[in-house]
């Protein structure tokens, strides 16, 4: 029988059809993807990444929420022309505890994998309520909705226990103080700041968009994007010992 | 005909979904009472009343329709069920001006962002993902269920599976993209590209699609050929795969059962190449192998030639999905995913060059003997064209997977051009060729209501993708460029905003020819409305024509 003969089996019979198409498309995703799960040089080992406070995990859910990713990659690419605008290149390490992860896809807007730290929290709130108020040819949409908005405090514990289910390391100490800590960090002289910075190594606690009473979220944005990219201290990093 | 004479009573579908679907309107009611934000509220209340309508609808079709449910054959001749493809054809169409009309807004936004308002509701990253699945799930998907019920019948002669069922899948489909598409607009999004919708979503597409599975595979299992014809491999690669791509990426766990906002399981390394698996197979499986099912039927059988080469069908079949899966890695060069799966990522993707052109060859030699049809029939060149484009962007995309190349390319409009060389001129073309001949065949029409509206729609919405894709090469070149750019001080030479300001002509250009192509469609909506209403009905049904194996 000829080989274009023998193809007749998966013409004459959908079941077989469907069968050896499973088989065909399981390989490469198989062989891909299994191994980073095992594999142990996938995620480097770093000391300082730490999962995120529950103001900034609100933060992080407004990023989602409108779409930043859609612009603004969190991924900087070890090509000396991103390590000098924007820092060291990202770890694997780094976006560990990201459910999804945020490398994005397009630069319409500058990289934010290492932004925190680089301008005033005061910046922030007058460039995300408008950007054309701080870089003129900007073509980011204004977020000045984000001030007038308030977070929910009670709300953010659920969601951290549901991290932790799919595998975020949030001890039952950060669930059960969640609503606290995540005032006490848009809150300096909130007496559970320095519980808070215990169970959170390197998190500000400021008041990021200048403005008493519940935290809004344009504080809880602002507390996201001033900790990206700040946890790990590359002065320690051993890069030999994470050669991959 | 004999009719037996026979008391009318539900069947089992019939009294099953009508009751299936008032358990889910009482499930949805307490579930719009409980909710905990103001979105899911929202979808609850709406899936509430659509469940409402849907057994309203069922009890009145029952009403309506004879005691004998419609004979799989009449005279001998198979009783084609032509219901579900017209409201997915009709589906397509509104979605596509939908979508085609976001895509203008969100890229007018990039030229003049005031276009903004400051609103959440229509900035920039609520509005792009709308656009997305309106265009590739909304538009395409419709094409693809439309075209894929219609060919499976007359391919295998036989009926379509099932009498609710195929209404089923169209009608909940088409309110999965009402979900998503609302969802996107009030902030609903798991961040996913192009897997956006949140887990209630999810859930009730894979229902949807395990229907549409059964619908197409019940339908093939009854034919009445041997063999089963090669749109019809594609097509099943097609349904398949989707399933298991979107059951891989989205296993994600809701905060609450009565919120929208839910986890991924996956996170960081592992989520990224699970995301871009499933990315850039949403492109191989769903952009891909489901139209070139619609190449291999609609163009032999509109230029009335056999396909060109059997042998190099089942080459490009099996070649073609066994390389695409392994080419989702080349969207993360240089990234923090190891090297060893970047490196495999972009082998595959430069090998998956060479089924990608023997496809376009099989296509397009199935014109020999017939090219001069491309000067008198606007459709079949149309559907030609698309192929090109094809070809044009299946050698494009494997270069821009070379690492070198695409640290250049990456991050830029260099990709989004790509993308809509691609999808404007592949999808979108290969698309309206079908349309054009399904509408008139499903409506039992002679033919087009006008064939010259059909040249009007080719050049104009072609002069669109030219200018769309050359302003976005431009602009993506140029500006990867600026990026990696140093002074001979050995400073970079320009800051960010200095390469955004740049792009500003080429967006204008960009949005210019999306109008273009927007235009396009309003005149193909007309025609195909021209032709429902006013065209003349074909006194005989034609017969399906064979094209060889």
């Amino acid at each position: 029988m000829s080989f274009w003969a023998r193809h007749q089996i998966f013409e004459k019979n959908s079941i077989v059809l469907i069968v050896g198409i499973l088989l065909v498309i399981a390989i490469g995703g198989l062989v891909e993807i299994t191994p980073l799960f095992y594999l142990k040089s996938t995620i480097e080992v770093v000391d300082g990444v730490r999962p995120y406070t529950p103001l900034e995990l609100a933060g992080r859910n407004i990023y989602v929420r409108e779409g930043c990713y859609l612009c603004h990659s969190q991924m900087i690419r070890p090509l000396r022309d991103e390590v000098e605008r924007y820092g060291h290149f990202s770890l694997a390490a780094e976006s560990m505890y990201d459910h999804p992860f945020q490398w994005g896809s397009k630069r319409t807007g500058p990289d934010l994998a290492r932004v925190g730290a680089k301008y005033s929290d005061d910046w922030h709130v007058t460039h995300l309520t408008n950007p054309r108020a701080i870089v003129p040819q900007s073509v980011m949409p204004g977020y000045p909705f984000l001030s007038q908005t308030e977070v929910d405090p009670a709300a953010i514990a659920d969601h951290m226990r549901t991290l932790k289910i799919v595998g975020t390391p949030y001890t039952d100490d950060q669930i059960a103080n969640a609503a606290a800590d995540m005032k006490a960090q848009a809150d300096p002289d909130n007496a559970g700041t320095d519980a808070f910075t215990k169970r959170y190594a390197k998190a500000s606690v400021r008041n990021f968009d200048g403005k008493t009473g519940v935290p809004t979220e344009m504080d809880a944005l602002i507390a996201y994007l001033q900790m990206l990219g700040t946890l790990v201290d590359f002065k320690l990093y051993n890069e030999k010992a994470n050669l991959r | 005909m004999s009719q037996p004479s026979m008391s009318k009573s539900m069947t089992v579908g019939e009294s099953g979904l009508a009751v299936l679907f008032a358990v889910t309107a009482f499930l949805c009611v307490i579930a719009a009472a409980k909710a905990l934000d103001a979105p899911f509220a929202f979808h609850a209340a709406l899936s509430a009343a659509a469940s409402v309508a849907v057994v309203f609808g069922i009890i009145n079709r029952y009403f309506e329709r004879p005691a004998a449910l419609p004979p799989e054959e009449i005279n001998g001749r198979p009783n084609y069920n032509m219901g579900p493809i017209k409201f997915s054809a009709f589906m397509a169409m509104f979605w596509g001006i939908a979508g085609f009309l976001v895509g203008l807004i969100i890229a007018s936004q990039l030229a003049w962002p005031a276009l903004n308002f400051d609103l959440p509701w229509i900035s920039f990253g609520r509005l792009r993902p709308l656009h997305t699945s309106a265009v590739i799930f909304a538009f395409g998907g419709n094409v693809l269920i439309a075209s894929s019920f219609y060919v499976v019948q007359k391919t295998c002669r036989a009926r379509l599976a099932g009498e609710l069922a195929p209404w089923f899948v169209v009608v909940g489909y088409n309110y999965f993209i009402l979900m998503a598409g609302t969802g996107y607009l009030l902030g609903v999004t798991q961040s996913k590209e192009y897997a956006e919708p949140e887990w209630y979503s999810d859930l009730w597409l894979t229902i949807v699609w395990v229907v549409y599975l059964l619908v197409f595979l019940v339908t093939v299992i009854k034919r009445k050929e041997p063999h089963i014809f090669v749109a019809n491999w594609f097509y099943l690669a097609f349904i398949v795969t989707i399933a298991v791509l979107h059951l891989g990426n989205n296993p994600a766990l809701p905060v609450s059962v009565f919120g929208s906002k839910s986890y991924v399981a996956w996170g960081g390394v592992q989520d990224a190449m699970f995301q871009w698996w499933y990315g850039h197979n949403a492109v191989g499986f769903f952009l891909t192998a489901g139209f070139l099912a619609i190449m291999y039927y609609f163009i032999p059988k509109r230029a009335e030639r056999p396909i060109y080469s059997y042998r190099l069908s089942i080459i490009h079949f099996w070649a073609l999905i066994f390389l695409y899966i392994w080419a989702g890695p080349h969207h993360l060069h240089y990234t923090a995913l190891p090297d060893w799966t970047q490196t495999l990522g972009m082998t595959f993707s430069i090998m998956l060059w060479m089924p990608s052109w023997g496809g376009m060859i099989n296509g397009l030699m199935t014109l020999s003997g017939a090219w001069d049809k491309l000067r008198t029939d606007p459709v079949l060149r149309m559907l030609v064209v698309s192929v090109a484009f094809y070809g044009m962007s299946t050698f494009e995309g494997p270069m821009m997977s070379i690492k070198v190349v695409n640290s250049l390319s990456h991050y830029t409009d260099w990709t989004i051009g790509h993308v809509h060389s691609g999808a404007l001129g592949w999808v979108g073309f290969v698309s309206f060729g079908a349309l054009y001949c399904l509408v008139p065949w499903a409506w039992n029409r002679k033919g087009l209501y006008s064939l010259k509206l059909v040249n009007w729609h080719f050049w104009i919405a072609t002069l669109g993708i030219v200018l769309y894709i050359s302003a976005m090469w431009v602009s993506g070149i140029l500006q990867g460029l600026m990026w990696r750019a140093y002074t001979s001080l050995g400073f970079l030479e320009y800051s960010f905003i200095e390469t955004v300001e740049a792009m500003h002509p080429f967006y204008i250009i960009r949005a210019a020819g999306g109008a273009l192509f927007l235009i396009g469609s309003l005149i193909m909506a007309y025609n195909l409305w021209m032709t429902v209403r006013a065209g003349e009905a074909e006194v005989q049904a034609p017969v399906a024509l064979q094209p060889a194996e």
